[in-house]
């Protein structure tokens, strides 16, 4: 249902660049106005996301402390896994942020029955949503070839890295089919691993279906139905330099391939500051990592901390006095 | 011939489970051992929570207040806008379901519900339905779902079905803390009156007379003279420690659950001979009798006051600082709340060892330290007269309470002690101990004897690890850092892994401890011929 | 070939479609998630599960040995005993082994070339569903007794939180006394 539901927009969504651009001639409006419209909705979903989770205040330190404590100083402190000091929590995050510490945590030290095969320990997950990340970073990165001119060498390094293996003509980017691949594997893993299918939502393979379209589009357009690089480089850099323009002579090849690819983007663009996607700004502000294990050696302030009702040692006095007396526990007042 | 017999398993005519539906669309059931009774309304009343009153989880009719909805989205807007944490945590979940097999109540009960990602998504649909446009436009698709009755009943069952043990947060590559939402949700609970009593009885308690067994000040001290009493039976020593007393250097605070049950008993009569041993300058309270706090599985607020007794009473008894027993959620407090609840406490002083000297910067804003700490301080600096092999007939391993491990890193202390007041000590697997430790079971309030099956399910993966051990070392003694931990483990031991008793450290240390004055030290603690005992403790 | 070196040669795929019955006795989502790991201590159900019903299934065409058995028995079924499930539920799993059985020997079994041995097998496992309620109930009686005594530590704490002198009447001796002194109720 939530599958059908997801496959089923992103057809939906597929089909109006299509008719858009072939049956009306719309193409300015889905090469440049929506384009735009969902750079501006990007921009302003993250920073209104950012702002909110901003608004909260962190009363409590509470970081999940995953090694040694700072204590006694000849017991070897864990210093990334149980930070004390701000390098340390940078390091615990970075390790985090670009190698998903946490998820390869899942493969330590298991230990396999006899001679049994082992099995289920390596952290697959680890790997795809490593490979997936990376890929998706690298195309992007490599995509800035088509907006700036001249184009920056760490970029034209990446792109030639990216195609290193100089298989075929055009020369394969490894990145987009890396990207094809993780993303395929992260949706089988929630079809068929059953636990993950009973918790996963419709918001859930949306954007996974959407990525793979862009992948696919886009493998599509640079392998099979080849469009005109250059035009498309000339829209983009119009673009990126505010002076927006179709090119004149269109973008050749199977033209709606193009604008479907950026459509598509487009709709994951401005989707993004509203789903999920958003755990890349989260992690940054999630509690639980990005604060050092020193509760007890500097004091951390709670904004709304206010005053309680407790019950005095004078009211516990007043209740218990007589028996205190009698059992010689000293009193204050007799 | 064969084909004419009815297979067995017509024969046997088993139910099979009917076709599943989706998590939002399956009912919950109370089935017994799997629910806590609720709060009654006399606990209730004390801590002027709302909504007391006699009702039962099986009851159609929760009795709830009539603006019941207004008050739980009131409330989550409200905690929504006071926790980052929670904010973060209903947004950022990607469902990968790292967590999923991380939850020892997961795998001992097989029940889908208990996978972490699952029950953060019980509170989180709530949330998209009334704080998010997604989940308004989109509902059931946007995982969004109405709040009705039946949600407040599976909240009940599945936030108490949670022991806030932090595990699954190690595995989160967003370290979605689960404990976290589990505390909130149980605050949104309580708003409405849905609350168990197990919680809520100690806690009340706890406020009146100053710990959770409701202990009142001449009884406490009594108990304490009994052990006192034991000691000298044992050890020939005897002890004479003070009550309230002003003007003492250390104020000392430990959960009132060693100060009864066994075998925790054994672990506070270890404190008192350890003390002895090194001359501290120290006094008990009856109105500080309790390190653990119950506030901490009700509400921030209920936490709070609890909490503020500890300085209270360190500032009227003119402490320098103070010192605080093994417990787990207590430490939880002391470490992560109670600086900031209720200090700073500028009228105590950092604390320092009167006996090495040693300053204890990690706890110099704070001024409480850890016994453990305290005690491989004093081991190091060699100022402990030790004979281990009085522990000699035990071995031993070492479960690392959740709340020590995950919420304030105390990892290599206890080992540390143990090692030298012990010469069996073997470790339990890698990935069950340390910060992957398995819960016992039974925290978060969750250890009454009603919700025995879902204890002794949850327990299992502990168990299971101390099986190991067991079988492959001969290991016969499970010790541990927590009170909770001695309640629990020895039905959890008792029914899986019976050849294994508990402890607590320090009754470890007192065992080993060669006390000034001493008799023969025939006997242990436990009034056991020392040599002479073989595995199965008391348990 | 008789049963014995039948069941030998196929032991892996019964015991195998064994363990996959049992484990679908649970959830789906649980299932799946039990059939898949054998690491002990990450999934420590399944893989005691299958462990035990693999050692159970060797002592079952060997000798048995009385003790052995249940061993296994008890490993298993103290698992189920504390998990939702009616005791039918809990024991079925003995059954079923011979529904697996029957169907990786059916053809042996048509032939007619087994059949006065499978039923003497057969028997075998009856006798082994017999041990099986033993320990269901030793296991239910084990878990009631625990709770009673909790029940009984309890009540005892609630009595001293609501003034144990009063209510025992006494002398400090009969209060929850400690160590050698403490009452027989507490142990």
């Amino acid at each position: 249902m939530n599958i059908a539901f997801s496959i089923l927009t992103v057809v939906v969504i597929g089909l109006i660049p299509w008719i858009g651009t072939t049956a009306v001639n719309l193409q300015y409006l889905f090469g440049i106005i929506i384009p735009y419209a969902a750079v501006i909705i990007f921009l302003l979903g993250v920073v209104y996301r950012i702002v909110k989770w901003g608004k909260s205040p962190t009363p409590f330190r509470i970081p999940t402390t995953c090694g040694q404590q700072k204590t006694l100083p000849w017991i070897k402190q864990n210093r990334i896994e149980n930070p004390s000091n701000v390098v340390g929590v940078i390091i615990r995050m970075a390790l985090e942020i670009l190698a998903f510490r946490s998820l390869f945590r899942t493969t330590r030290a298991e230990l396999k029955e006899g001679p049994r095969l082992a099995y289920g320990g390596f952290p697959w997950l680890w790997l795809a949503a490593l490979v997936f990340h990376y890929a998706f970073l690298t195309v992007v990165i490599r995509h800035l070839r088509f907006f700036l001119d001249p184009v920056p060498f760490f970029i034209a390094w990446l792109a030639r890295l990216d195609g290193l293996l100089e298989v075929g003509l055009p020369v394969y980017m490894l990145s987009g089919f890396a990207l094809f691949a993780a993303v395929s594997y992260l949706f089988i893993r929630r079809v068929v691993v059953p636990q993950l299918r009973y918790i996963s939502l419709a918001a859930d393979y949306f954007p996974l279906f959407l990525i793979l379209c862009i992948a696919g589009t886009g493998i599509l357009m640079r392998y099979f139905f080849k469009v005109d690089v250059i035009s498309v480089r000339e829209l983009a850099v119009s673009l990126a330099g505010f002076q927006p323009k179709l090119p004149d002579n269109g973008i050749g090849g199977v033209s709606y391939l193009f604008y479907m690819h950026l459509f598509y983007v487009s709709v994951l663009v401005a989707y993004f500051p509203f789903s999920k996607l958003m755990h890349s700004g989260g992690i940054f502000l999630s509690p639980t990592r990005n604060l050092a294990n020193t509760n007890r050696a500097v004091r951390h302030i709670n904004p709304w901390n206010y005053p309680v009702k407790v019950h005095t040692y004078a009211e516990y006095e007043d209740d218990f006095r007589e028996q205190m007396k009698e059992a010689q526990i000293p009193v204050e007042r007799d | 011939m064969a084909n004419d017999i009815p297979t067995p398993e017509e024969l046997a005519k088993i139910d099979h489970k009917p076709p599943r539906k989706g998590w939002m669309d399956t009912p919950t059931e109370f089935r017994p051992g799997t629910w806590s009774y609720p709060g009654k309304a006399s606990a209730l009343k004390v801590l002027d929570l709302p909504n007391p009153r006699e009702w039962q989880p099986t009851d159609e009719d929760w009795k709830l207040p009539e603006n019941w909805k207004e008050i739980i989205i009131d409330g989550l807007k409200e905690r929504l806008d006071k926790f980052r944490s929670l904010k973060i945590f209903m947004d950022i979940c990607v469902r990968c379901g790292a967590c999923a097999d991380k939850c020892h109540f997961f795998l001992g009960s097989g029940d889908p519900k208990n996978m972490p990602v699952l029950r953060a998504e019980l509170l989180r649909s709530i949330y998209k339905n009334e704080f998010t446009k997604a989940g308004k436009l989109l509902g059931k698709m946007a995982g969004a779902r109405e709040l009705t009755k039946d949600v407040i009943k599976e909240w009940f069952s599945y936030f108490y079905q949670c022991s806030e043990c932090r595990r699954c947060s190690v595995f989160c590559p967003y370290g979605i803390d689960t404990a976290e939402i589990t505390i909130l949700a149980r605050e949104l609970l309580t708003l409405i009156g849905c609350n168990i009593n197990w919680i809520l009885e100690p806690a009340a308690n706890c406020f009146m007379t100053g710990n959770h067994l409701g202990l009142k000040p001449h009884t406490f001290k009594e108990n304490i003279e009994y052990m006192v009493d034991d000691i000298e039976e044992y050890t020939g020593v005897k002890i004479e420690p003070t009550f309230n007393r002003k003007g003492a250097e250390v104020l000392f605070i430990t959960p009132s659950g060693d100060v009864f049950a066994d075998p925790g008993i054994y672990t506070l009569m270890g404190y008192l001979m350890l003390f002895e041993h090194i001359g501290l300058d120290y006094t008990w309270s009856t109105y500080a009798s309790e390190g653990g706090n119950f506030g901490l599985f009700t509400s921030h607020e209920v936490m709070k006051r609890l909490n503020a007794k500890m300085y209270a009473e360190a500032k009227r008894l003119g402490v320098k600082w103070i010192l605080g027993g093994e417990c787990g959620h207590m430490w939880r407090v002391v470490n992560q709340y109670m600086d900031t609840m209720n200090g700073p406490a500028d009228f105590l002083e950092g604390p320092v060892s009167p006996i090495t000297g040693t300053r204890f910067d990690n706890a110099a804003s704070t001024k409480m330290v850890h016994i453990t700490e305290f005690t491989a301080d004093l081991i190091k600096n060699n100022r402990l007269k030790l004979d281990p092999s009085r522990n000699d007939h035990l071995k031993v391993t070492f479960h690392d309470s959740c709340n020590p491990a995950r919420a304030m890193g105390l990892l290599e202390e206890p080992r540390y002690i143990i090692k030298n007041v012990c010469n069996n000590f073997y470790e339990m697997p890698e990935n069950t101990i340390k910060e992957q430790t398995f819960c016992c079971g039974g925290g978060a309030g969750l250890n009454n004897e009603e919700f025995m099956e879902m204890r002794l399910r949850g327990g299992f993966p502990r168990a299971n690890a101390v099986d190991y051990v067991h079988q492959k070392h001969g290991v016969n003694m499970l010790s541990c850092i927590c009170a909770i931990d001695r309640v629990t483990l020895p039905p959890l031991m008792e029914y899986w892994v019976p050849e294994v008793g508990v402890c607590g450290v320090h009754e470890l240390v007192a065992n080993a401890l060669i006390m000034e004055g001493e008799n023969e030290r025939e006997y242990n603690l436990r009034g056991e011929l020392i040599g002479e005992t073989e595995d199965n403790e008391d348990v | 070939m008789d049963l014995k070196s039948l069941l030998v040669k196929k032991k892996s795929g019964i015991v195998k479609k064994w363990f996959h019955k049992i484990a679908d006795t649970y959830d789906p989502e649980t299932s799946k998630f039990l059939k898949q790991k054998k690491n002990r201590f990450a999934n420590p159900v399944g893989s005691t599960i299958s462990m035990e019903m693999e050692a159970l299934f060797d002592e079952l065409f060997d000798q048995a040995e009385q003790d052995k058995v249940l061993a296994c028995l008890d490993n298993i079924i103290k698992i189920r005993a504390v998990q939702d499930f009616t005791p039918s539920e809990a024991i079925q799993f003995i059954f079923s082994l011979k529904q697996v059985i029957r169907q990786e020997l059916k053809k042996e079994i048509q032939d007619e070339q087994i059949s006065e041995e499978i039923i003497k097998f057969e028997s075998k496992i009856d006798d082994i569903a017999l041990l099986a309620f033993d320990i269901y109930m030793s296991c239910r009686e084990k878990v009631y007794r625990i709770k009673e005594n909790e029940y009984r530590q309890n009540r005892f704490m609630v009595l001293a939180g609501d003034d144990i002198d009063d209510i025992k009447g006494g002398s400090p001796a009969e209060k929850p006394a400690l160590g050698t002194n403490k009452p027989k109720s507490l142990t």
